[in-house]
């Protein structure tokens, strides 16, 4: 079923953790929440279940208004975030309790649990208690465990935080697979835009409890609503420049001012693939020294180091880089081929995020 | 249990690898001086009490707990325990809870409050409810005027005995249930469980073993009161006695075996108290280790 939520604010004590949010899930949508930590994601998604009440505004699952609604009763199925499995039964007791709560007939109950753990490839382990699980399988019986009395929503608070890097990638995969064939409406909770972006259908993008973005993962990349999504999903070259004598600066890097009048400042921010890098030093414009480069795998990362002392970060492939011919140490010529203007002098930032968010002269993230 | 103070074989030869290292003497001195203070002032008092019960021989010894005013008070002290360690059961959880699911302003002053009782001397604690319940006492009038008797009866027996044993359960769960946390009980309220089906199907599994030890501790102190129950009685015999005060009758009159008769059931039930301690910790100890 679908969820929506109308202007939805949290307030803790002082603390407003979710201010006015809007946004919905449509029917047999894989959604995400992404945000920095303490962004409010979680909050959200524990309003929608119903672990907590919304200060003001209004929760919908199905078309149905669901505030005044208890948290037994929304039909939802809840995945924490480090599971909490029900450490005195074992893995079918912990898959049938809802079923046994809401009193399905006990043949019932078993052919639901066998069902389950066979779909989620937990055949053999139906004896074991939680402590005698690995942390991939704890997650796959949380998730058997919510989806058992067949819920309107899955809710996941951070699905893949608690388990190690190689078993997160194989249950992302794994996830895409199961709601497919689920077809059950999902939102899950991520601080990890990476996985936002490879898991789901459509992105919600929080930060201070405001809702910046909703997008599919190529919008919410390619068009940024603004500087903090632009800087959040995926990496980015940040400068700061200065309007003078026509031109917008940064060290010797020049653009256009548009307009902009003498002595006015503005923030551009450009991706690392948009930076192309040649050998030949007539090809580009400018001059620099590619300092280091990082192996990936296919891509590379290439750090340059202009002659006035600003970074940047390029990334490109192993095939150009060995057909370029180019090491650590040379000198290479550049060009930025896009760019975004992230923020005017005229229209600041609010204090709060500028703050979060300080911007050096020149950095680059999570590249 | 033997493996934590196992050192290894010829350290006491071999110069020591760690400078900090006391030298071998000193080690056993230490342990000779903790044995032995245990065996002079634990064990051997505690063989004496079976030792003086025996002293006229096991008929004295079973006719001393068959008498009337003995087997009495053994009723007694059941009863007491009986009504007071449930009592303490049900405060405990309410506290436990309260106090590790919530967070609320007087917080810190109730954890202190709970405690009060073990800094308190037990005499204090039972002049308390003399003064409220006794004849000259704030309520006594009023309870004189509708013929209830709590004072040099029942109740105030049990009174002063949940007053003494009141931290046991609350103090032994606290600690268990912080560590639970309440995701496991917001996961049962997501499948649809109400409060009651929660707490009997998540909450209470999940703190059994510390229940029960509180439990134990708090029977074994409820059974033993002395000094609180002391004040409260009004030694009645065969019917305000509880064990140990009619181990105290016994012995002022001069009948030391009756009086170590009836105190072997105290010391056993010490034992038997320890030894499930002992078997739960061990329970604990391989559960840790699975």
């Amino acid at each position: 079923m679908s969820i929506e939520l109308r202007n939805v604010t949290k307030r803790f004590g002082d603390v407003l953790a979710v201010k006015g949010v809007s946004f919905s899930v449509k029917e047999g949508e894989l959604m995400a929440l992404l945000g920095p930590s303490g962004g409010g994601k979680t909050t959200v998604l524990r309003m929608i279940a119903g672990l907590e009440l919304p200060t003001s505004g209004d929760l919908f699952i199905g078309g149905h208004r669901v505030n005044d609604v208890s948290v037994q009763r929304r039909n939802i199925g809840f995945v924490f975030q480090n599971y909490a499995l029900f450490k005195n039964m074992n893995v079918s007791n912990n898959v049938a309790f809802g079923l046994k709560i809401k009193k399905w007939r006990r043949a019932d109950i078993q052919a639901r649990v066998a069902e389950l753990l066979r779909l989620f490839g937990l055949e053999g382990l139906d004896r074991r208690y939680p402590h005698q699980l690995s942390g991939g399988q704890r997650q796959r019986v949380a998730i058997a465990r919510a989806l058992a009395s067949k819920p309107s929503v899955l809710l996941l608070d951070e699905p893949f935080g608690a388990v190690d890097a190689k078993i997160r990638e194989e249950l992302r995969e794994w996830l895409v697979t199961l709601h497919h064939d689920l077809n059950v409406t999902t939102l899950f909770v991520t601080h990890d835009q990476e996985e936002a972006l490879e898991v789901s259908n459509r992105i919600v993008i929080f930060s201070g409890g405001i809702l910046e973005q909703v997008g599919t993962p190529r919008e919410v990349y390619e068009q940024p609503a603004n500087e903090f999504v632009a800087r959040f999903i995926g990496a980015m070259n940040v400068l700061e420049l200065e309007v003078h004598n026509g031109a917008a600066r940064a060290g010797e890097l020049e653009f256009p001012s548009n307009g902009m009048s003498e002595g006015q400042k503005l923030r551009i921010g450009f991706r690392p693939y948009a930076v192309q890098i040649s050998s030949d030093l007539s090809q580009y414009r400018y001059h620099a020294l590619l300092r280091h480069t990082f192996f990936l795998g296919v891509l590379l990362r290439v750090e340059l180091e202009l002659p006035s002392g600003l970074t940047i970060r390029a990334r490109m492939t192993k095939e150009e880089y060995a057909h370029q011919a180019l090491e650590d140490g040379r000198e290479v010529s550049f060009q930025i081929r896009q760019y975004r203007v992230l923020s005017k002098e005229s229209a600041p930032l609010p204090p709060e995020r500028e703050a979060s968010y300080p911007a050096p002269p020149v950095i680059a993230e999570n590249i | 249990m033997d493996s934590k103070i196992v050192t290894t074989p010829g350290s006491a030869r071999q110069p020591s690898l760690r400078g900090t290292e006391e030298p071998p003497f000193v080690k056993w001195l230490l342990i000779a001086i903790a044995l032995g203070f245990c065996f002079v002032f634990l064990l051997l008092p505690l063989a004496n009490v079976f030792a003086q019960a025996l002293a006229k021989g096991w008929v004295y010894c079973a006719n001393a707990l068959a008498a009337p005013d003995s087997l009495a008070a053994i009723r007694l002290t059941v009863l007491v325990a009986a009504i007071s360690v449930p009592l303490n059961v049900l405060f405990g959880l309410a506290a436990a809870w309260a106090i590790a699911k919530f967070e609320f302003p007087a917080k810190s002053l109730l954890i202190t409050l709970i405690d009060l009782p073990f800094s308190i001397s037990p005499v204090v604690a039972g002049l308390i409810f003399v003064i409220l319940f006794g004849l000259q006492g704030y309520l006594g009038p009023w309870l004189e005027a509708h013929d209830l008797k709590i004072i040099f009866a029942v109740p105030g027996l049990v009174l002063a005995t949940v007053f003494v044993t009141f931290p046991f359960v609350a103090r032994e769960l606290i600690p268990v249930m912080q560590a639970t946390g309440s995701e496991q009980e917001q996961a049962a309220l997501t499948l649809g469980a109400n409060g009651w089906q929660t707490f009997w199907h998540v909450t209470l599994p999940s703190v059994k073993w510390g229940l029960l030890y509180g439990i134990i501790l708090c029977n074994a102190r409820a059974m033993g009161e002395f000094g609180a129950v002391s004040v409260l009685s009004g030694h009645i015999a065969g019917q305000t006695d509880t064990m140990p005060l009619r181990v105290e009758k016994l012995y002022n009159e001069y009948d030391a075996p009756a009086a170590f008769a009836l105190s072997s059931l105290l010391v056993l039930l010490a034992l038997f108290t320890l030894a499930i301690k002992i078997w739960m910790e061990w329970r604990q100890g391989r559960r840790l280790i699975r």
